[in-house]
């Protein structure tokens, strides 16, 4: 197991310059940022070349990598063009995220988990067809839309809740978490529902009913764990998608979080923000698929380490 | 009042999550609690440093931390002398300035003549890279600071005179007789000690000799502004204070204000207009501020520099619709343009409508025939260039560009080409990459008639981004600065003017209102000729 | 990427990784034992049996059914969208701003005073063209390269799937912001390509996990005993029993490609005029959800629509391929 882990981890490292090299290349690309900085003016071309020169922009693209890597491991992200050390962001965007990211989470295992549970007991009947129509429909409407339209009528129309999120608290976060979590949340129902269907008619469930066991047991104890596994996969490796990609739901709703952030650096074509938050991003993937996989050998035991 | 203790409610866990959490205190706890606004803002782009900022955002913080030696007024836009007691000169090119008594910051420090002349050096030195460093850039020996290229050969400009401690004298290095009116602008304020003694934290927490001090600030969450109670100047805060908020999106402040969470939202995006009065009914200011809207010509290609273009762009501008797009898309919140400068400046600053006569109403068979006699469109088909991330640009342009198609009969004689990012945008004007006509906003700095002209057509000027070039109008420029009788100098200005207009070297389109809503909570609510806030004269409850 | 090259139990663990594009591809979990997997079969011999059965049992689903009627409709007004919808799409009039239904306009006006039902027809073509083009490149990149690593395994294999890691920790619509912010096309391509380059790596896992399974059957090693080349066992012997998941994988994920397409419209990267799509439409009209929802209903029903046919189609696929469900 302890050798496993660490070929792994060793595994992470590729994985972690290669995806933080792609991303600086594709930041890089969109040009230079200090034109963007003085309003519908040209910047004075003295003004310009030191900022360029002060940002590092004048080298060469791999020694700006390498130099910026250099600076991530001694815990320096730079600096944002506010003047803001990108450390400092972070600290403020990661906690509201990662609240909603939870909230997302949440809704993922406990409302997919039950309906998946629920349809794939009683597979052919109204309720299943009905549900996965529901989680059809969630999926083909563009998330963008889905969080409009409750805002208006949720937020407005009803006045049930904020239209918009201020302090980022786990109250304020539900509706948007559930926005950001609605898609993940119809594959993840549909993923409990296909697996559960397709382990009932496994022989160790038989077996299991053919001894007497209450059939809460069989489905507890026999069917869930083993139905689970492709479940406990989606949705780690989802973290690090939800976290990503909250960047829609964080407009809507005013999220101050990584996606705001990260919307703004591209906008503003700030590489050290954007680069810095996917370094940290593609490290919570990383880290989740890792767990992901651990839990493999709880979840299974026909799956073991060497 | 349900709504008020929202609004209470909200500025303070907004402040708990500050961390720092002192903005609870003042604007959620105590007596006089009740009196402070929350306002929708956005994270100001640069430092708040006077000379680099250069947006609204940043720019409404600093219009209440600090006031200079102008101020413009909030009703007529009029520079009238606020810390200067006196701005002299005999020759249009040195000036001697005098300041009033008793003005301090507000950590206690004397605002002398040094506040300026120190906080000038700083803008204009190419060292702190300042972005609006060539706001000092008449002021003798400013290449000197801030060369174009080379070596930097001085820190300070040589300029610059500090006489006794309320006296300065400011030599220029051409004429320019409108100097003093340009001194309301925020990069000329002055500076305490503490910015350049330690500069570091004067940036967290900025401190200035205005109404309000900066009693909380977390970047990219919110700001608190607290009202200075021993403000020297006569516009004291009405109110106790303001919590500016950040938004991700100005129709998500909208939405606030509807809900009762939100007492000011500036900047009301255009899909919402269609139901301000519905909503707002009283609570909706519109008001006339200097922004004008125009299309821009690439005049480094040559297809839009050949004689007989000007035919093709007058034809254009005939083509578009100003007053339906102006109804529908803005509802009213802008105004079909008819000259290049701003109602703002009214009939005496320089403003003259109908300056543009015909070329500018809306006549979609005169369009065709100029168009068709200039030669017809470049390459067959117009690209309207603009960014797409701010603003509604897209709903503009997208209708200017159905209007040239109907007037020209052809649905694809015009098209938008949006650009995603801002920073892109400037590149590829800078890059001078356009081949069709381009989004130029232009917001003033200060309400002069020369603001409106000299950084967009002079030839080789900071905003010229076509690269338009003429020597009448440069020649008549010159003239109008080293001018100094103000309505002779007016004078002068116009007729550069209608040296653009016969070229038509930019289309004007429409004048920008500012606009905004509020809450019940608020009263006395104005906007500036600037689209800011006149936040000292709010009044709460 | 939680699996070792070689390990057998890599085929299950591999699949259901990735992002927000990763629609339904854990589904495809359960499919990948089967090709060739039903008791009595001899699987090297009759390798279309399974397909046969199949297109038996989809003749009969009526969800199958209607879905492809969507499907079939969808491309014939992709084709010719005059059949249904004279005049043009690009013919505005803002005199008509927000209008509701009227002659020849059923679904009302748009805030640019365009033709709601004419826009709505004629988008479909672009976002077909982009849903069925990104998943036709991102099925053959991913099962190239997914497959030849699975079926080689080794040093590629490894390079590979560290490869997939690297795609997969890019968010997708991050991504699309860094990348389409810069062009300048006006065509449907860049979009397209956007989609690949960040899509295959969905698929390559699946085939890699599909190869390995099927890699392992009797009739392969018998193959390879007998000293048929490797072109031959991967074309004739693997490639028609290791497709079954990607084909189900490929036909979810076109719909939600096309939806993607909108997305990157709303965030202002997506296709640009004059292009006519839903996208482009559902984005123009979301700001006016409260004074014009019609613009953005059509839009976004058809949309729906469209992306609901794809999938339950790929439903339907999967549920025929997987005879343990029958």
């Amino acid at each position: 197991m302890g050798r496993h882990v660490l070929r792994r981890l060793l595994q992470m490292i590729p994985v972690f310059v290669g995806a933080t090299l792609l991303i600086f290349l594709m930041v890089n690309v969109m040009g230079d940022p200090v034109a963007g900085l003085c309003g519908e003016r040209a910047c004075d071309p003295a003004t310009a070349a030191q900022l360029r020169r002060e940002f590092g922009l004048d080298q060469p693209v791999w020694r700006q990598y390498l130099t910026y890597m250099a600076k991530v491991f001694t815990g320096d992200f730079g600096t944002a063009f506010n003047g803001q050390p990108v450390t400092e962001l972070m600290a403020t965007a990661f906690p509201v995220t990662v609240r909603l990211t939870v909230v997302a989470v949440l809704f993922e295992v406990v409302v997919g988990v039950t309906l998946g549970v629920v349809t794939g007991l009683r597979r052919g009947r109204p309720v299943d067809t009905a549900v996965l129509l529901a989680t059809l429909v969630v999926i083909s409407v563009p998330t963008f839309v889905t969080g409009l339209l409750l805002q208006l009528l949720l937020g407005i129309k009803w006045q049930w809740i904020r239209p918009s999120v201020r302090a980022g608290g786990f109250d304020e976060l539900i509706v948007p978490g559930l926005v950001l979590a609605s898609v993940s949340l119809a594959y993840v129902t549909r993923l409990t529902r296909t697996s559960l269907a397709e382990n009932r008619r496994s022989d160790y469930v038989r077996t299991a009913v053919a001894k007497g066991l209450p059939r809460r047991r069989v489905v507890t104890r026999h069917l869930l764990r083993n139905s689970l596994i492709p479940v406990v996969t989606f949705i780690g490796t989802d973290i690090g998608a939800l976290m990503g990609g909250a960047i829609v739901t964080e407009r809507i709703f005013n999220i101050h979080g990584v996606g705001y952030q990260l919307y703004q650096g591209i906008l503003r074509q700030n590489s050290q923000t954007v680069v810095g938050f996917v370094t940290v991003l593609v490290l919570v993937f990383l880290v989740a698929n890792l767990l992901v996989d651990l839990l493999y050998a709880v979840l299974d035991p026909r799956i073991r380490h060497a | 009042m349900r709504r008020s203790t929202h609004a209470r409610r909200a500025a303070c866990a907004a402040a708990a999550l500050a961390l720092a959490a002192t903005g609870c205190a003042g604007a959620g706890a105590g007596g006089n609690g009740g009196a402070v606004l929350s306002s929708s803002w956005a994270d100001p782009q640069n430092p708040l440093e006077p000379a680099n900022t250069n947006e609204v955002q940043g720019g409404k913080v600093l219009d209440m931390i600090f006031r200079g030696l102008k101020r413009y007024d909030p009703k007529t836009g009029k520079a009238r002398d606020f810390l200067a007691r006196s701005i002299e000169t005999r020759d249009s090119r040195t000036f001697t300035v005098r300041l009033k008594d008793g003005w301090i910051f507000s950590n206690g420090e004397k605002v002398t003549a040094r506040s300026f002349v120190d906080a000038w050096n700083y803008g204009a030195n190419l060292r702190n890279n300042q972005k609006n460093a060539y706001f000092f850039g008449y002021i003798d020996g400013y290449d000197e600071v801030h060369p174009d290229n080379g070596r930097q050969r001085a820190d300070t400009l040589s300029g610059l005179k500090v006489v006794d401690d309320h006296t300065f004298t400011v030599r220029l290095n051409q004429k320019f007789s409108g100097f003093p009116d340009t001194l309301g602008y925020a990069a000329f304020a002055p500076l305490p000690r503490a910015f350049f003694t330690d500069h570091a934290a004067w940036v967290r927490k900025p401190v200035g000799n205005g109404p309000y001090t900066i009693e909380s600030y977390t970047k990219g969450a919110q700001m608190y502004l607290k009202k200075w109670d021993r403000y020297p100047g006569p516009d004291k805060a009405r109110n106790d204070g303001v919590t500016l908020l950040v938004y991700t999106d100005s129709n998500t402040a909208y939405t606030d204000l509807l809900a009762g969470n939100l007492d000011l939202a500036d900047d009301i995006p255009a899909a919402q207009l269609k139901n301000v009065e519905s909503d707002l009914g009283e609570r909706y200011l519109n008001t006339p501020a200097g922004i004008l809207q125009t299309l821009a010509f690439p005049y480094y290609d040559k297809a839009w520099s050949r004689p007989g273009a000007e035919k093709v762009r007058t034809g254009l501008s005939m083509a578009i619709n100003r007053r339906q797009i102006t109804d529908t898309i803005f509802r009213g919140t802008r105004t079909p343009a008819t000259d290049w400068t701003s109602p703002v400046l009214g009939a005496a600053g320089g403003y003259k409508e109908g300056l543009c006569g015909r070329a500018c109403d809306y006549d979609p068979g005169r369009a065709r025939e100029l168009i068709e006699e200039g030669g017809g469109i470049p390459g067959g088909r117009l690209t309207v260039t603009y960014n797409a991330d701010s603003g509604s640009h897209r709903q503009w342009v997208d209708a200017v560009c159905n209007s040239i198609n109907n007037a020209l009969g052809d649905d694809r004689a015009c098209v938008g080409n949006p650009v995603g990012t801002f920073a892109d945008f400037r590149n590829q004007l800078g890059g001078h990459r356009m081949t069709g006509p381009f989004r130029a906003g232009w917001q003033m700095d200060y309400p002069l008639i020369q603001n409106f002209l000299q950084p967009l057509y002079y030839t080789g000027a900071s905003s010229n981004d076509g690269a338009w070039s003429d020597e009448e109008f440069d020649r008549l420029v010159d003239r109008a600065n080293a001018e100094t009788d103000p309505a002779r100098s007016v004078a002068l200005f116009q007729r550069a003017e209608e040296v653009v207009r016969d070229h038509m070297a930019a289309i004007p389109l429409w004048y920008q209102n500012g606009n905004a809503g509020y809450s019940e909570r608020l009263s006395h609510v104005a906007l500036n000729p600037f689209s800011v806030p006149v936040y000292n004269e709010i009044r709460v409850g | 990427m939680p699996e070792q090259p070689y390990e057998p139990e890599g085929a299950i663990a591999g699949t259901g990784m990735g992002g927000a594009m990763d629609l339904g591809a854990s589904e495809a979990v359960t499919l990948e034992g089967t090709p060739g997997g039903g008791p009595g079969q001899g699987p090297a011999g009759r390798p279309r049996s399974l397909w046969s059965d199949a297109w038996r049992d989809l003749r009969r689903n009526p969800v199958f059914l209607l879905s492809a009627l969507v499907i079939c409709f969808l491309v014939l007004i992709s084709l010719w969208p005059s059949l249904i919808a004279p005049g043009s799409p690009l013919s505005c009039d803002l005199a008509r701003s927000q209008d509701g239904p009227a002659p020849g306009a059923p679904f009302g006006y748009d805030g640019q005073g365009c033709n709601v039902y004419t826009r709505t027809v004629h988008g479909a073509r672009t976002s077909v063209t982009v849903g069925l083009c990104a998943t036709l490149g991102v099925a053959l990149l991913g099962s190239v390269l997914g497959g030849l690593a699975g079926y080689f395994g080794g040093v590629w294999d490894a390079l590979l799937s560290r490869l997939t890691d690297i795609f997969f920790a890019i968010p997708v619509v991050l991504g699309g912001l860094v990348l389409l912010s810069m062009v300048t096309s006006t065509t449907v391509w860049p979009v397209v390509g956007f989609m690949v380059l960040l899509g295959w790596p969905q698929i390559s896992r699946i085939a890699r996990g599909s190869v390995i399974t099927v890699k392992q059957n009797d009739y392969v090693q018998a193959a390879r005993a007998l000293g048929a080349s490797d072109t031959r066992i991967l074309l004739r012997h693997i490639a028609p029993n290791a497709v079954a998941p990607v084909i189900v994988v490929a036909t979810i994920a076109l719909g939600t490609y096309i939806a993607l397409e909108a997305t990157l419209s709303y965030l202002g990267v997506g296709l640009r005029p004059p292009s006519v799509s839903w996208g482009i439409d559902i984005s123009a009209a979301s700001p006016f959800i409260r004074n014009a929802p019609h613009a953005l209903l059509w839009p976004s029903g058809a949309l729906a629509v469209t992306v609901l046919a794809f999938i339950m189609l790929g439903d339907a696929v999967r549920d025929a391929l997987d005879p343990k469900l029958r």
